[in-house]
């Protein structure tokens, strides 16, 4: 098993997928000769050719609004968005369409279509390049979400993607493309949608997050080492569908529950995970559910990114908030 | 005159800098011309300066204008009163309508006051979404329509910026509403790594202004005469309320994307070279010696001049981050603080104390 990043991983998920299924084509800006400018489609153009592999012309409708009609006539597409910032020009086409074409028309069209993105914020670069919108995406039926933390997930994840029937954001944090490396299975394991991990077993508190937000609360677990305090991280890797039986099934052992996201608070996915562990757990709550998010403020440019993102010592005053209720 | 679908575009100096369309040499007075050239080697030498800062961890990604300074001729037709639309390679047409120098800096350092515009000064900050600014043009040029003011709006775009949706919508409203609107696209060959050809089967994007019923034309974007004529001549038709007018400005950029793009991936060093021929720099550097208004001392002044200029920018800029603080995220999200965006920012500040 090779050792590799986030990008590679990713690419390797389409590269099999491509040689195996044959409808499988990628289109965005810059992700042929180029291979994207995080190089995460880097030599498929190569291997696949300018049909399977394409350079459109820089207009997010237009990729995400073709890929409609591909994937209804026999093709599964991938559409690249340089930038999950730069998707409202596509919005349109995503809530009015790709989400409803199956119910539009009672199941007689289907759009199997994945759209990728860079996420999320940490990395020091312009304006529009740093937020996290996914509440907006899991608030549209008919959409799913996946959000993956590790090089393995985001392969795993991919594949299962792929081969939705439906329509998939596919968001990837840009934070973590090189941030990891590990050792990515060459063969075919898919991790199904829908379905959160819980990547760290504990007692005391319910630590649920994804995408670049897993890893600050593993640190928060190592800032935190000595003390006794037993956590439970839980990888959502789905924000849409919510794994709520696996949230709730932790939550009902802890009483404790800190949702950690780099999102706006207000309306983020936060309040969503809370409010459902207020219907079915409420009585196992031993304090009250805590978010350690972003601010309701535009994402600041560089100086003041770190003030705004969610950090290990936030997650860790958190934590004390909740066992000193 | 330069009708685009017969492959006309307007030049007046040659890549020699020759004049070879005296009838509509502007002739300018010499100490514009001087200006002209010294606001093209300042902006070339802040984006060398930028790239230092990048190269050595002092600022982030930014977009360099070099190849392209002859857009500064756009700025000079304009009247200060006018508005500019910039996208985010206009650094020389910003710098000639007064943007301060190290509110360059500041953007790409991270810090939002570089966004700021001094009082008096009718320009927008960079636009970083591509395509979606034009149409901001449009309403300026609106209002001082409906408000009967002679003040026009100039935006600009790259070739890029044509294909999306936006840049239709913002030349359909301008045709409609006749507003005194300037559009200059960019073209400089590239959008990223995708070249011209493959962002439209259009032969040029001049000629899109026909199908929205006004006047396009492609001029020599790296002649700074000829960019300050269309310019003057588009801005005098809508002052005098006739429309707006598309302007294609054919140039190249010569250096990468951004600070982060490897341009060796997707052209060939032969053709940079045959651009690096045509550089607008060079050129007007040539005709300003025909006219004795050039020689090796005045070079020298000005290069020490410009980096003087850019040390003491550069440096105002450092100054300005050091003073960042927390509230500034949140001071500017609405005229006031609401209930909730006061306890978080009470929150940040522990926060911050704490860590
Ligand atoms: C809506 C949108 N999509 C994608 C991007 C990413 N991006 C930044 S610049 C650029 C290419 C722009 O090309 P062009 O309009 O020709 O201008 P140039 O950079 O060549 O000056 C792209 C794709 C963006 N900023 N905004």
């Amino acid at each position: 098993m090779p050792r590799i990043n986030m990008v590679d991983a990713i690419n390797l998920a389409l590269s099999q997928e491509m040689q195996k299924d044959k409808r499988v084509m990628l289109l965005g800006e810059d992700v042929g000769k180029e291979g994207g400018v995080f190089r995460v489609t880097k030599g498929l153009q190569k291997k696949f050719g300018k049909d399977r592999v394409v350079d459109t012309p820089l207009a997010e409708s237009g990729i995400i609004g073709t890929s409609i009609g591909l994937a209804v006539n026999g093709f599964r597409p991938v559409a690249e968005i340089q930038f999950s910032g730069f998707i409202y020009p596509a919005f349109n086409q995503i809530i009015s369409h790709a989400s409803r074409l199956r119910n539009r028309s009672r199941g007689r069209f289907t759009c199997p279509l994945v759209i990728r993105a860079p996420y999320s914020g940490g990395i020091r670069a312009l304006e529009h390049h740093s937020e996290s919108m996914e509440a907006l995406y899991a608030h549209i039926p008919g959409l799913k979400v996946v959000i993956p933390s590790t090089p393995s997930d985001a392969k795993g994840l991919l594949l299962s993607s792929l081969r939705d029937p439906d329509p998939v954001l596919f968001l990837e944090p840009k934070r973590l493309y090189r941030a990891i490396k590990e050792e990515v299975s060459t063969k075919e394991v898919v991790i199904p949608l829908g379905k959160a991990n819980v990547v760290q077993e504990g007692s005391d508190v319910t630590l649920v997050a994804w995408g670049a937000m897993v890893r600050e609360c593993q640190k928060a677990v190592e800032l935190l080492k000595d003390k006794e305090v037993s956590l439970e991280i839980i990888d959502l890797r789905t924000i849409s569908p919510l794994d709520t039986e696996t949230i709730v099934t932790s939550v009902n052992k802890t009483g404790r529950l800190i949702i950690v996201h780099e999102a706006p608070k207000s309306c983020g996915l936060g309040a969503e995970i809370s409010a459902r562990v207020n219907e079915k757990s409420i009585l196992h709550l031993k304090s009250p559910i805590i978010r350690v998010t972003g601010f309701d403020t535009i994402f600041p440019l560089y100086q003041n990114e770190m003030k705004y993102l969610p950090s290990p010592e936030r997650i860790v005053s958190a934590i004390h908030e909740v066992m000193e209720y | 005159m330069f009708n685009p679908l017969e492959g006309k575009y307007l030049q007046i100096l040659d890549v020699n800098g020759n004049v070879v369309n005296s009838s509509l040499d502007p002739k300018l007075p010499s100490t514009t011309l001087k200006k002209m050239y010294e606001v093209m080697m300042l902006t070339k030498l802040a984006d060398e300066k930028a790239l230092a800062l990048q190269r050595s961890g002092r600022m982030g990604t930014f977009a360099q204008s070099r190849g392209q300074e002859a857009q500064v001729g756009a700025g000079f037709a304009m009247e200060k009163k006018d508005w500019l639309i910039p996208s985010f390679r206009e650094t020389g047409v910003q710098l000639v309508r007064e943007w301060p120098l190290e509110n360059f800096y500041l953007v790409f350092m991270g810090c939002e006051e570089g966004s700021k515009a001094p009082k008096g000064v009718n320009n927008f900050p960079v636009a970083v979404p591509v395509g979606s600014q034009m149409l901001h043009a449009v309403g300026l040029a609106w209002a001082s329509k409906l408000k009967k003011e002679k003040v026009c709006a100039v935006t600009f775009f790259g070739d890029g910026g044509s294909s999306e949706g936006d840049f239709h919508e913002a030349m359909n409203f301008a045709g409609v509403f006749a507003t005194p609107t300037v559009f200059i696209c960019q073209n400089n060959q590239y959008a990223i790594s995708l070249p011209r050809a493959q962002q439209t089967a259009a032969k040029t994007i001049a000629q899109k202004a026909v199908a929205y019923g006004f006047p396009g034309m492609q001029v020599d974007g790296n002649d700074p005469l000829a960019t300050y004529v269309a310019t003057k001549d588009a801005l005098n038709h809508a002052r005098s309320g006739n429309g707006p007018t598309l302007l294609e400005f054919l140039t190249y950029r010569l250096g990468p994307h951004t600070s982060s793009d490897d341009p060796t991936i997707y052209r060939l060093d032969k053709e940079v070279k045959e651009w690096e021929k045509k550089c607008p720099i060079v050129r007007f550097r040539k005709y300003l010696t025909k006219k004795n208004l050039w020689n090796k001392k005045y070079e020298a002044h000005l290069i020490n001049k410009c980096k003087k200029q850019i040390e003491v920018a550069v440096k105002i800029a450092e100054k300005k981050i050091k003073e960042i603080k927390v509230e500034d995220m949140f001071n500017y999200t609405y005229a006031s603080l609401t209930p909730e965006l006061q306890e978080q920012l009470e929150y940040a500040k522990k926060a911050e104390g704490s860590s």
